[in-house]
């Protein structure tokens, strides 16, 4: 899919588990978006996919948010209690620490990726365990624990189907929700065939591309993992503040298995996580489900609050992690990124992810709620995440769709004036200048309009440099003979009465502006 | 009723012919028209590619130019929009900027809401014996949601045989400076909706904003596709007297 995923192994070859970890694909020195969105879009089989995948969940989204009236109102509470926790957090971290550590979990804090990688590595070095599995987690993702593990020589199983089918095939996720959504069937009973024999349990013989057999066949891999697994590595789409509960949601149950059989269990929670109780959680588990998979209530959702004896884990940590949540937080308007519940419904709708898919985005987050969120917890210094922002047409769908209210749009703005700023672009800061100069003077405009109507005859259909990204695709319209307002001045204004117009001061206006 | 137009710089430049169907148009319907010589352009470009200071300068001018209209018509969705949803957001709260903003944006709109909401006519006396598929566009449909406020002007235009399109909602991919900053993203979209337009049968693509019209009008040019975009104002000026051709 991406030329930047690392090469496979030859099938069914046998690594060691540091050289399986070795093999992992990063995000890290991807090319900016318009360059690796030039070679997505020429990809046929992920363009089919993805319109297939993205489309199907989009309807159902629609349908299942539709029949509720008072989604709106939900909507806003959403984003209300949202606000209202990140004006407080201070608060209900503290809040949250206290209520886990009296239910006999241990509380970690992590103010970077380096950090939180070391504690949990430190926690899992501590249990002798050299095997950890995983529930779905896009924090984990985000620190890129599995390779900082790897290095301490610890594997991580990931055992939700779509992060599996990612993990066997070196290929890096492309989704929030659905990692492999750039993958059809036949390609992963391809990844199922080769791969799994080096991982674990093998795939049947005769694995067929019916979702049922490939599902069974994931099962039968899996089940083993989980029955010999001792440690458990997972995220949280909540933490409930006054009781210090964590809750994930998921759809295939083995989340759960991950959170209920091992001895220990490790999770890393985003310090925006928070909900400061659980009736404001209800308004989420509302949200959720609809946005996310478009179904009314969510299949498995987990629950738990520190240690209870005798059931489940006996063990249990939290790291909180920071990684650049902080500075969002100080952002008057990048902060609303925070309220993200990661349910995925904007890049489903989003038109340009729909063509280019996630990996383009060269980001763990991808998809609108990416381009806001990357470049604020990494900056906009280098050029990768410099280009995020401009990923994005600002047709507003994802605003519309997102069930927090994330004013994506406005973020994109006001993020591409921070790359603005920022030296570099001179070519275009130049053209900027220069057409703001021309259009802040209508007798600039008016000569300009002239001047290109008299050469009008001259223009080509297609132009070099710069322009060809114009012309290369589409024909240029003509320039016609004169423009409105040299008509109106002959034709307009005889018919009405002239408007006494301040053009008169445009000198005035001129002056000390340039 | 005295309105003024604010042309927008893409049609006084490239598409006067939608400025000059926006007059015929008012004045068919007995309106006055006039046009404030100082008006350049909304500062949607710059706004929207980081360049805040050149689009305030744009918007300063712009409240200067409109502050005395009674009614502003702005026959681009996405510059209509760009005043009522991103001015506000221009000025600092309470300055000068600010407090003209607040006067003068919620007097200006698209044309469709300007005929259908302030001067109440959705039969226009129009004339326009051709097959025709509507455009909603991201700005119309999202920040100033228009609704069917243009399909009711267009299905009461005379001779008319209006399309449905497929997948009308999604964005044509235009996006100002996005065409060029990731062009091939943009044509990939652009030639899905080129797709969806050609495959309605409709002779003619309409929307209320040449910017998205002038990226799949060229799109659609550059393939051949025999299809032709037209602004709505040029369809709603059309009469038998004085047709349109598409
Ligand atoms: S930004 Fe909104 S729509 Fe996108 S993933 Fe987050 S909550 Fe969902």
């Amino acid at each position: 899919m991406s030329p930047h995923r690392s090469t496979g192994r030859a099938p069914g070859a046998q690594p060691s588990s540091g050289e399986r970890a070795a093999g992992h694909a990063t995000f890290m020195g991807m090319p900016p978006f318009p360059e690796a969105a030039k070679s997505a879009v020429e990809d046929s089989q992920m363009r089919h996919n993805l319109r297939l995948a993205t489309g199907t969940i989009r309807g159902k989204r629609e349908a299942v948010v539709s029949e509720l009236d008072d989604w709106p109102d939900l909507r806003q509470a959403g984003k209300a209690i949202k606000d209202r926790t990140l004006r407080h957090l201070d608060t209900y971290l503290e809040q949250l620490e206290e209520a886990v550590t009296a239910a006999g979990g241990t509380v970690h804090w992590a103010a970077d990726a380096d950090e939180a990688n070391e504690i949990v590595t430190g926690l899992v070095q501590a249990t002798g365990e050299s095997d950890v599995v995983k529930v779905k987690s896009m924090a984990t993702q985000e620190i890129e624990l599995n390779e900082a593990l790897a290095q301490a020589g610890i594997t991580a199983y990931e055992t939700d189907l779509a992060e599996l089918i990612v993990q066997l095939s070196d290929d890096l996720p492309s989704h929030i929700l659905v990692p492999a959504i750039h993958r059809n069937r036949a390609e992963i009973r391809e990844i199922f065939r080769d791969r799994m024999a080096s991982w674990g349990v093998p795939a049947p013989e005769e694995l067929s591309d019916d979702p049922r057999a490939l599902a069974e066949a994931a099962r039968v891999h899996l089940r083993e993992r989980f029955l010999n697994t001792k440690v458990a590595i997972s995220g949280a789409n909540f933490a409930v503040a006054d009781t210090g509960s964590m809750v994930v949601l998921e759809s295939e149950g083995n989340g759960r298995m991950c959170l209920t059989l091992p001895q220990t269990l490790i999770s890393v929670v985003g310090i925006e996580k928070i909900v400061p109780t659980w009736s404001d959680l209800e308004v989420f588990l509302q949200l959720l489900p609809r946005s996310s998979t478009g179904e009314r209530m969510n299949p498995y959702t987990s629950t738990w609050t520190g240690v209870t004896p005798g059931d489940g884990p006996q063990e249990f940590h939290v790291v909180l992690l920071d990684n650049g949540r902080t500075d969002v937080l100080a952002d008057t308007v990048g902060r609303q990124a925070l309220r993200c519940i990661r349910c995925s419904a904007c890049l489903n709708t989003c038109p340009v992810y729909e063509r280019t898919g996630g990996h383009a985005y060269g980001s763990v987050y991808p998809g609108p709620i990416g381009a806001i969120l990357t470049p604020q917890l990494r900056g906009t210094a280098s050029e990768t995440e410099a280009s995020l922002p401009y990923a994005s047409s600002l047709c507003g769908a994802c605003y519309e769709v997102c069930p927090v209210a994330i004013d994506i749009p406005e973020v994109l703005v006001h993020l591409r004036e921070e790359v603005v700023a920022r030296p570099g672009h001179r070519a275009e800061k130049a053209a900027m200048g220069a057409a703001g100069w021309l259009l802040n003077g209508e007798h600039r405009l008016d000569t300009a309009q002239r001047a290109a109507s008299a050469a009008r005859s001259l223009v080509p259909r297609r132009m070099p440099g710069p322009a060809s990204a114009w012309t290369d695709t589409r024909d240029i319209p003509e320039v016609p003979e004169e423009s409105f307002r040299s008509w109106w001045r002959r034709e307009g204004a005889a018919e009405a009465p002239e408007h006494t117009g301040d053009g008169g001061d445009e000198d005035a206006q001129e002056g000390g502006r340039r | 009723m005295r309105i003024a137009l604010f042309v927008t710089c893409v049609n006084d430049t490239l598409y006067p012919r939608t400025g000059q169907a926006v007059v015929r148009l008012l004045h068919r319907l007995g309106h006055e028209v006039v046009f404030p010589p100082s008006q350049t352009c909304c500062g949607q470009m710059h706004y929207n590619s980081g360049y805040r200071r050149e689009a305030q300068k744009l918007a300063v001018r712009f409240v200067e130019t409109f502050a005395d209209a009674d009614v502003v018509l702005a026959p681009s969705g996405s510059c209509a929009a760009m005043v009522r949803d991103n001015y506000p957001r221009l000025g600092e709260p309470g300055s000068r900027l600010d407090r003209a903003v607040a006067d003068l944006a919620p007097r200006v709109y698209d044309l469709s809401e300007l005929l259908v909401d302030v001067l109440g006519v959705t039969d226009v006396g129009a004339y326009f014996p051709h097959t025709v598929a509507y455009h909603p566009t991201c700005h119309g449909l999202r920040l100033l949601k228009l609704g069917d406020r243009p399909y009711r002007l267009l299905s009461n235009v005379g001779g008319i045989d209006l399309r449905e399109l497929e997948g009308a909602t999604e964005c044509c991919g235009f996006g100002g400076t996005f065409a060029v900053k990731n062009p091939d993203v943009s044509a990939a979209m652009g030639s899905d909706k080129a797709r969806n337009a050609v495959a309605t049968g409709a002779e003619v693509l309409c929307a209320v904003d040449n910017s998205c019209l002038m990226h799949i009008g060229g799109t659609l040019q550059r393939q051949r596709a025999g299809m032709k975009t037209l602004h709505l104002a040029e369809i709603l000026a059309s009469t038998e007297q004085e047709p349109a051709t598409p």
